[in-house]
């Protein structure tokens, strides 16, 4: 089982629904995010490309933050989900540094907080709460291993790429290019 | 999106020790509930059906609330055609405005002066009793009918029960005048019907997307948004006309970077194009249109050449776009786009947009436009309505005939006093619209309220309206209330029922509970026989075969199309509601009221040097100036900024998130500043921001201050002749790099 | 990129830039009062060995204070010492703290008395225990020395192990901090030594340290500029960008060349104030953890 996501920037407007609706889900305190939305333009008027990109953790098979984690609170569990137990985490910010996706933040009960796949929904059989609100269906969420999930079928079939490869993480948050 | 630096900071800073302590515990309590629910959430999943109040696209969808009763989250309806069970930012974010603090708690009734927002609190009685002996003077002395409404959403139906229980049928929204009208009236004068709401678009299966100045994507109406996904997905070709890079162009095979205000000298090149080459539906062109030769004959002179010279777009690019239409035809929709109020042409304009898609043949069919259909709401049986002596268009004889809906800015042009006119408005009732940012010229609007003798603002927010008003009635929000029944047209009939998830919070109350109490102070009970909202519309719910207890528990119900008419039969011969029954290419409305009857280009002027043109638009976070202060959208985007091409920015020093003031060709400067975003996605002869900012009301506690008001520099209105609508975008800016004296932050 | 969009980071602020060069001042005064014990130099070095590392404890308690403070979830620091992770620096340092403070305390408790000559154990116990590692002496020398190179090249380890943040991601940066944490505990030595032998023989390691350390900084940025885009535009910061005048000629110069050229000239006997140079070295060792602390913070991958 090896889960990931992938988002299509072909379709996505950066409308930030999957911002919201991952606050909302998860209780996450206004102020802070665990998804975010960036935009790339380049070219020159009127010779204009524009990338639009739902980022979150990249749930990486090499993750940075988990080595670096003094006290084991970062972790990886089957399928996997990069996690975070609170009650282990002492809130030192070595994997929020280590992470060159800047995907971790400092939750203002101490320890540091992140995307989880939405797990407790994907347990349950459910989408993520970004892929499932999201209004140009942008985003596949799935089972890499199970050949007939959405995200490898569409991995399959489009052009995609991953952030920052050379940085040896592994990523497993695609993007279709 | 605030930016992680910024709640590092704060963070860093709530650092206390016992707190911490506190709160540490509190969650290894809260956090052990957790994992026996293998991470998911301990919650007792209590839904409540509701259709969203944050835009007028009304998706239908499930309030969460937590096990402390709390609200956790809202999410949409599988069920519902507007929004297929995903919420866009906003309705997802619709949590905010039951949660944000500044929200409006009590009837106020004015102290100071108007403008000044200084009220004492008062009790519903008093603030209603005061309404209503008002109202009953105001019609003894001058009539009933110098009451208005202005009113854009759901609860707004009840006061317009009210008004014309009470005499008066001048009930206006200001999505006609300050947005859809004119392609209301140009599809209504050439197919007979119009576009209405959701729009008729048959997007989800298009083959061509024209898209003429509409940012669909970046404004976030939620059907249109997925269908464009779903057509891109099947790939389908967008055409995009905007001068500015939106992501709706990021995402076309062709992006035509027009020159501001030449919209229609392109449109009727296309046409030319089309009819010259002809590259039209022959057979649809002939059974079912009329005045083809006329219009052919018209635009024979416009062609590509002569459209370069005005648009800037190769005439290559007009031939090769005009082919891509016509290829996929009639699975081709030119957009009529929804905010058309641009140059006081925009009837004429939205014509040229019918008229390409009559020669193509897509309205009546797949992946064109659809016939929606739309479920009948029963009326339960009250004493008819008193028909009024005068409307609003008595004030503009010999005007706007052809205008489907009252205009809201004429109304508010009659409030101010005329020697020529016998007849002003007295009284105005403002529903959930916050009108001074929503009309354009402020002064004027201004000038109409200090001439009322009785202002009152219904809504759940303070805004610089309810500033105005002599007594504020406070609106519990939807998630608080029952509204009636959502009958929208769509592919299949469907009713949508929102109830209250929670009882109003403060002092507040539901629209229908406000009219109903003023009919009774009015004597006008007989209009409102049920004293709940629910039993009414229990009451209708059971007429068409469902009820109150069902719709509760699914939200949503779709019916079937009584007949198999989505779409024309092919080959058929349609009968349209014209006055010659035909598509009409050349309108003999027009002809008749003496407008031009085939769409005819006129220049606009341009900036002069050193100004550029305002270009105004939507985030897909936000709804106009009504959502900048829900703390959860706020969060997604605080404020405006100033896009401004490298160019222009070099010639004047501008270095992004500088602060500048802006000032009009009017010498009219904006309140606050705004921060400069140099992108090369903006031509160099405009500027654009993006609408609903710039707050000047202090209760407001979030948004205050924060970025400029687009129609605070709108002083320039380019009224349209046909049905009053306010061209909006014929202002040009300048930037003030310092602070102007008269300037409020 | 978009900056108003993107997350920026800046998680570590004052703490750990203190903690590290606490640590790294720490490390240099054990290091010498070790090396000096197990060389069996006491009566040449009596400063290094007895005097200096007096201060050492209450440098690792600051330290340690520092690293608590930057802790956010403070009510449970106690899981860094339910685990040994060996991939994580922060587990390391937590580990070699433990060993480093305990051994610290104990050497200026043994200590106590040739500073305070009138200084009594309160027990007699503490007597016996004090006797039990004067005699063991030269092993506590050897684990301190041991540790305080092992916590010298953490303090640099710690940032190298971030790939994340180009500036960090060196290996020189191991060696480079532990140079500069041992030149700053000499320039302390220098100024608590009475005799002119032993202030000069820190003298000369100092200028020797310094020699080393301006070596190390220009290899650091000749690798960076041979290295990928994002190490060059983590160089970049120090040449041209934001970075480079506090870097230079606060660091480099004030913090390196100049307590060097002083020192020099004193060892020429010149009549220059020793206290100089010696506070400028530790005061350039302090900027240096504090400027490579957000210089490294605002070097990243770009995407």
């Amino acid at each position: 089982m090896r889960y990931a996501m992938a988002v299509d920037t072909k379709k996505c407007v950066g409308c930030s629904d999957c911002v919201v609706a991952c606050q909302t889900e998860n209780n996450v305190p206004i102020g802070y995010c665990r998804d975010w939305i960036v935009e790339v333009v380049d070219g020159t008027y009127p010779q204009l490309e524009l990338e639009l990109r739902s980022e979150r953790c990249n749930h990486c098979d090499n993750a940075p933050c988990v080595r670096c984690c003094p006290t084991g609170a970062s972790h990886i569990l089957e399928g996997g989900f990069v996690m975070v137990t609170p009650e282990k985490c002492i809130g030192c910010g070595a994997c929020i540094t280590s992470c060159p996706y800047d995907a971790r933040y400092p939750h203002p009960d101490g320890y540091v907080d992140k995307c989880t796949f939405c797990m407790h929904r994907v347990k349950k059989g459910q989408l993520p709460a970004c892929v499932a609100t999201c209004p140009t269906k942008c985003m596949y969420f799935g089972d890499l291993d199970d050949p007939a999930s959405d995200v490898s079928l569409v991995l399959k079939t489009r052009k995609h790429k991953t952030l920052i490869p050379e940085a040896g993480t592994k990523p497993q948050l695609y993007f279709l290019i | 999106m605030a930016s992680r630096r910024q709640f590092l900071k704060t963070t860093a800073l709530g650092l206390g020790g016992l707190t911490i302590g506190f709160s540490a515990f509190a969650y290894i309590t809260d956090f052990s509930g957790l994992k026996e629910a293998t991470g998911g959430l301990k919650i007792n999943l209590t839904r409540t059906p509701t259709y969203c109040e944050i835009c007028f696209w009304k998706c239908a969808g499930w309030v969460y609330k937590r096990e402390d009763g709390s609200i956790w989250k809202i999410t949409g309806n599988d069920e519902d055609q507007h929004s297929n069970g995903r919420f866009c930012p906003r309705g997802t974010g619709g949590v905010g405005i039951y949660n944000d603090s500044d929200r409006l708690k009590t009837p106020l009734i004015r102290t100071g002066e108007r403008g000044e927002h200084k009220f004492r609190e008062a009790s519903w009685e008093e603030a209603l009793d005061l309404i209503a002996e008002k109202m009953k003077s105001i019609a003894s002395s001058y009539g009933p009918e110098s009451v208005a409404l202005m009113n854009h959403g759901s609860g707004g139906k009840y006061f317009g029960d009210l008004l014309k229980a009470y005499g008066s049928t001048n009930i206006a929204a200001p999505s006609y005048a300050q947005c859809r009208g004119p392609r209301e009236v140009a599809f209504i004068n050439t197919f007979g019907e119009a576009i209405e709401s959701p729009e008729r678009t048959d997007i989800r299966d298009t083959k061509c997307l024209v898209l003429i100045g509409s940012h669909i994507g970046e404004n976030m109406h939620n059907g249109q948004v997925q269908e464009m996904s779903d057509a891109i997905d099947k790939g389908a070709a967008i055409i995009t006309v905007d001068p500015r890079f939106s992501v709706a162009a990021s995402k076309s095979k062709f992006w035509l970077p027009i020159k501001p205000a030449t919209d229609l000298a392109l449109l009727l090149s296309w046409i030319n194009v089309l009819t010259t080459e002809n590259w039209i539906d022959k057979d649809y062109v002939e059974k079912n249109t009329y005045g083809y030769d006329l219009l052919k004959v018209h635009v024979s002179t416009m062609t590509p050449e002569w459209a370069y010279g005005i648009t800037g777009i190769q005439p290559e690019i007009i031939r090769k776009t005009a082919k891509e239409m016509f290829n996929a035809s009639p699975s081709v929709i030119i957009h009529p786009g929804r905010h058309v109020t641009w140059y006081g042409d925009d009837t004429q304009r939205l014509r040229a947009v019918a008229i390409l898609n009559a020669l193509l043949g897509s309205w009546g069919r797949r992946g064109g436009f659809y016939n929606p259909s739309t479920s009948v709401l029963p009326s339960y049986p009250h004493p008819p309505f008193p028909t009024p002596k005068t409307t609003w268009r008595d004030a503009f004889p010999g005007q706007f005939h052809l205008a489907d809906e009252s205009v809201s800015s004429k109304i508010c042009d009659a409030t101010i006093p005329a020697e020529l006119r016998d007849f002003s408005f007295k009284a105005w009732l403002v529903y959930g619209t916050n009108l001074i940012m929503t009309f354009p010229d402020q002064a004027k609007t201004i000038e109409a309220i200090k001439h009322l003798d009785l202002m009152v603002a219904i809504d759940t927010m303070p805004m610089e309206i309810t500033s105005w008003a002599d007594v504020v009635l406070p609106e519990c929000t939807y998630l608080e209330r029952y509204d009636s029944i959502r009958v929208s047209p769509h592919r299949k009939p469907s009713i949508a029922l929102r109830m209250p998830a929670f009882e109003p919070k403060d002092n507040t109350k539901s629209a229908y509970w406000m009219a109903r109490e003023l009919a009774s102070r009015l004597g006008l009970i007989e209009f409102f026989p049920f004293e709940k909202l629910e039993d009414y519309l229990d009451w209708q719910l059971r007429q068409m075969g469902s009820s109150l207890e069902e719709m509760q528990k699914i939200g949503v119900k779709t019916f079937e199309r009584e007949a198999d008419d989505l779409y024309f039969t092919p080959g058929e011969q349609h009968e349209f509601s014209t006055p010659t029954g035909k598509i009409e290419l050349y309108s003999t409305a027009f002809a008749d009221e003496g407008f031009d009857p085939v769409p005819v280009y006129t220049p606009h002027p341009e900036p002069p040097s050193g100004f550029y043109r305002l270009n105004y638009g939507r985030a897909p976070m936000h709804t106009f100036s009504r959502t900048s202060n829900n703390p959860n959208l706020n969060d997604l985007m605080d404020e405006n900024t100033l896009w401004v091409n490298p160019k222009v920015a070099k010639e004047w020093g501008l270095t992004n998130n500088q602060p500048v003031w802006l000032q009009n060709q009017d010498g009219k400067k904006s309140n606050f500043s705004i921060k400069v975003r140099v992108t090369e996605r903006i031509r160099w002869d405009s500027v654009y921001m993006v609408h609903g900012f710039g707050h000047a009301t202090k209760q407001l506690s979030r948004t205050y201050g924060k970025g400029i008001s687009d129609t605070e520099l709108i002083t320039n209105v380019m009224t349209d002749p046909i049905m009053g609508g306010t061209g909006m975008r014929g202002n040009f800016v300048t930037f003030l790099t310092e602070k102007p004296e008269e300037a409020l932050s | 990129m978009n900056a108003s969009i993107d997350p920026q980071l800046t998680i570590w602020a004052w703490e750990i830039p203190l903690y590290l060069f606490l640590g790294g001042l720490a490390a240099g005064i054990l290091f010498f009062a070790g090396l000096y014990t197990i060389l069996g130099k006491e009566k040449e070095f009596p400063s290094a060995i007895e005097k200096t590392p007096m201060v050492v404890p209450f440098l690792l308690v600051i330290g340690l204070l520092a690293l608590f403070a930057d802790l956010n979830h403070k009510m449970y620091f106690w899981r860094l010492y339910t685990t040994i992770r060996l991939e994580s620096p922060m587990s390391w340092g937590a580990w070699v703290l433990m060993v480093v403070t305990p051994v610290s305390f104990i050497w200026a408790a043994i200590h106590l008395k040739k500073s305070f000559p009138k200084w009594k154990w309160p027990y007699v116990w503490l007597d016996t225990t004090e006797a039990f590692f004067i005699t063991h002496k030269k092993i506590l020398a050897w684990i301190m020395v041991i540790y305080s190179l092992i916590l010298g090249i953490y303090t640099g380890i710690l940032f190298s192990a971030f790939n994340a943040r180009p500036l960090w991601n060196t290996s020189i940066l191991g060696p480079l901090f532990l140079t500069s944490g041992l030149s700053t505990g000499a320039a302390l030595n220098i100024i608590m030594a009475k005799s002119q032998h032993e202030r000069h023989s820190f003298s000369k390691i100092d200028l020797m340290l310094i020699g080393i350390e301006l070596f190390l900084i220009i290899h650091i940025f000749m690798g960076f500029l041979a290295s990928t885009q994002v190490q060059i535009d983590a160089a970049r910061l120090f040449l041209g960008g934001p970075y480079t005048a506090p870097f230079w000629i606060l660091v480099v110069f004030f913090g390196m060349i100049l307590p060097g050229i002083l020192e020099f000239l004193e060892l020429r006997n010149y009549k220059i104030p020793v206290l100089i140079p010696a506070l400028l070295v530790i005061a350039g060792g302090l900027l240096f953890r504090f400027i490579w602390t957000f210089a490294g913070q605002a070097s990243r991958w770009l995407y």
